[in-house]
């Protein structure tokens, strides 16, 4: 039992520990609250595109001393304006569009830093850093959380309204576009958020494992919500204690743990799980043949 | 003479070089059922889609009681009940959150529902006859139900002009029925209703006028005199076999 309470306490005392938890718990809520609407409006490419189109951003702000957050809300902004872009303008499908703006945009990413001399601090964003985060990386945090929570609390009726039936959203009066386009925002302050938590490379899965999982366990969006912050939020704790007691890498244990709970979910959901889904088809099976038999009869 | 619940002057839309609606007019009173029929592609979408402000018009002028679609849009004037096949059945809403959803309009900028939006809930619920119903999950409801489910919907949002997108596809006789009382108490009370169907034996029943449509108005006027074999031939093709056709 001891060993259990120190298992939590011991890390805690460390001073780097407190805001690697504080981030992590941070990234991890905004992100599953984001995450229940990508998966129902089916936009979870398009978060793995923002994620990695924000990469050039975030060099050149490293390059110019300015904010990462700065450059990479540029870029991940401007990534979706320029998929929606191609999009309209072509023949090319969304999801070619998607494919093509963001790898190029990665690409850029990955040429800038090539040039850059030291760049154990960019392996840092591709991987993430949450173990050192600094006092600005903190503040640009909490300020991209606190407006993120804010517009989500005031707006979530209308973001639901908008990925359910956007034509009868524009039948009462809103404006679909606007509210796309304050998803889209949203979605790039997230990512720009949980980028510092666990790199570039597995925001994605931050963005949209706990709604997924969520939506394996419940018929009702709000509940949706609270299920998919939940778990994404004990994924954080869990895996940023983990990777300290075991001396691995932050992001992959907290991704990991994320993905543990969607196979829990996955496989014993009771709505919607494999297993029992198997349970109540085999046991219909079995009820089913006495019942013929006296009919016949 | 009154404002006409709908009144479309001249209306021509295209997609690129495709003529979906050429030069339609037509007018409809108020507490009125309005049947348009017509084949695929007779632009039945494309017309509702412009009484929505959802296509841009190459001319003509659409009127909902006098005002412009943003206009009646804004003000709630017009309601929509979407097509069978337009909706995610999955979606994690439950039949009174689709119900709410009427509300909107009626609500502050963050929706929070009051007591009138709720007791508005629950009387659209009675009237569809889904009150035990209310806590499903959507999808977990039959053909019928889901389509009195978003008629449900409009009721609470209390629109005044509604288009309902093939309300009777994929229904049962008896689930039908039940349908068209609703719809029918609906006009009692004053509301107009624009209803796109398949069902051309059913027609007369349902409505108070007819529009054939065969991307411009074939035909309007009172069913029987609508649904005449002439009309019909003009507007779904030569033979009586595709007539049949255009009528499944």
């Amino acid at each position: 039992m001891t060993a259990l309470v120190e298992w939590f306490t011991v890390p805690f005392q460390f001073d780097f520990m407190r805001r690697a938890l504080l981030v992590s718990v941070l990234a991890g809520a905004t992100c599953a609250i984001l995450s229940c609407w990508l998966t129902l409006i089916g936009w979870s490419l398009l978060g793995d595109a923002v994620s990695h189109a924000v990469l050039p951003g975030v060099v050149l702000a490293y390059l110019f001393g300015l904010p990462f957050a700065a450059g990479a809300l540029t870029f991940g902004a401007g990534s979706v304006a320029l998929i929606g872009v191609v999009n309209r303008t072509s023949r090319v499908k969304e999801d070619a569009a998607i494919g093509v703006v963001f790898t190029s945009l990665f690409a850029v990413g990955v040429v800038l830093i090539s040039t850059v001399p030291s760049d154990t601090d960019l392996t840092h964003i591709l991987f993430g850093n949450v173990l050192g985060v600094s006092t600005t990386d903190i503040t640009q945090i909490l300020v991209m959380a606190a407006v993120v929570l804010t517009a989500v609390a005031v707006k979530h009726r209308d973001l639901t309204l908008y990925a359910f039936d956007p034509v009868h959203a524009h039948a009462i009066g809103l404006s679909p576009r606007r509210l796309e386009a304050l998803l889209l925002g949203l979605l790039s302050l997230t990512v720009v958020i949980a980028l510092q938590a666990v790199g570039i490379i597995l925001v994605v899965a931050m963005v949209i494992i706990p709604g997924a999982t969520a939506y394996l366990l419940t018929d009702q969006f709000e509940r949706m919500l609270r299920i998919a912050v939940a778990v994404s939020v004990a994924a954080s704790v869990l895996g940023t204690y983990a990777s300290f007691h075991l001396d691995v890498s932050t992001g992959g244990t907290i991704v990991l743990a994320q993905a543990g709970a969607f196979l829990l979910a996955y496989l014993f959901s009771v709505r919607h799980g494999v297993v029992p889904t198997a349970w109540r088809t085999l046991t219909r099976r079995r009820a089913r043949p006495p019942r013929r038999d006296r009919g016949l009869r | 003479m009154t404002t006409p619940a709908l009144r479309v002057r001249d209306l021509t839309v295209r997609y690129g070089d495709v003529l979906a609606l050429d030069s339609v007019s037509l007018t409809v009173a108020p507490a009125r059922i309005c049947g348009l029929v017509g084949t695929n592609g007779s632009g039945k979408t494309t017309l509702f889609k412009s009484v929505l402000g959802l296509v841009t018009a190459e001319d003509g002028q659409v009127d909902m009681h006098g005002h412009r679609p943003r206009e009646a849009r804004t003000k709630g004037i017009v309601g929509y009940v979407p097509q069978t096949e337009q909706v995610d059945w999955h979606f994690p809403v439950r039949v009174i959150d689709v119900v709410m959803m009427g509300r909107y309009g009626h609500m502050g900028p963050t929706r929070r529902p009051r007591r009138a939006d709720h007791d508005a809930v629950t009387a659209a619920l009675e009237r569809t006859g889904l009150t035990h119903l209310a806590h499903r999950q959507i999808g977990a409801l039959s053909g019928g139900q889901r389509k009195r489910a978003f008629i449900a919907r409009a009721i609470a949002q209390d629109a005044n002009l509604l288009l309902l997108d093939e309300p009777f596809a994929g229904v049962d006789s008896h689930a039908q029925a039940d349908i068209v009382d609703v719809l029918h108490a609906m006009r009692h009370e004053g509301h107009t209703l624009l209803v796109s169907t398949h069902d051309l034996a059913g027609l007369a029943r349902l409505c108070d006028e007819a529009i054939l449509l065969q991307r411009r108005v074939v035909a309007h006027g009172p069913p029987e005199r609508v649904l005449t074999p002439q009309n019909l031939v003009e507007a779904f093709g030569g033979s009586t076999g595709t007539v049949a056709e255009g009528v499944r």
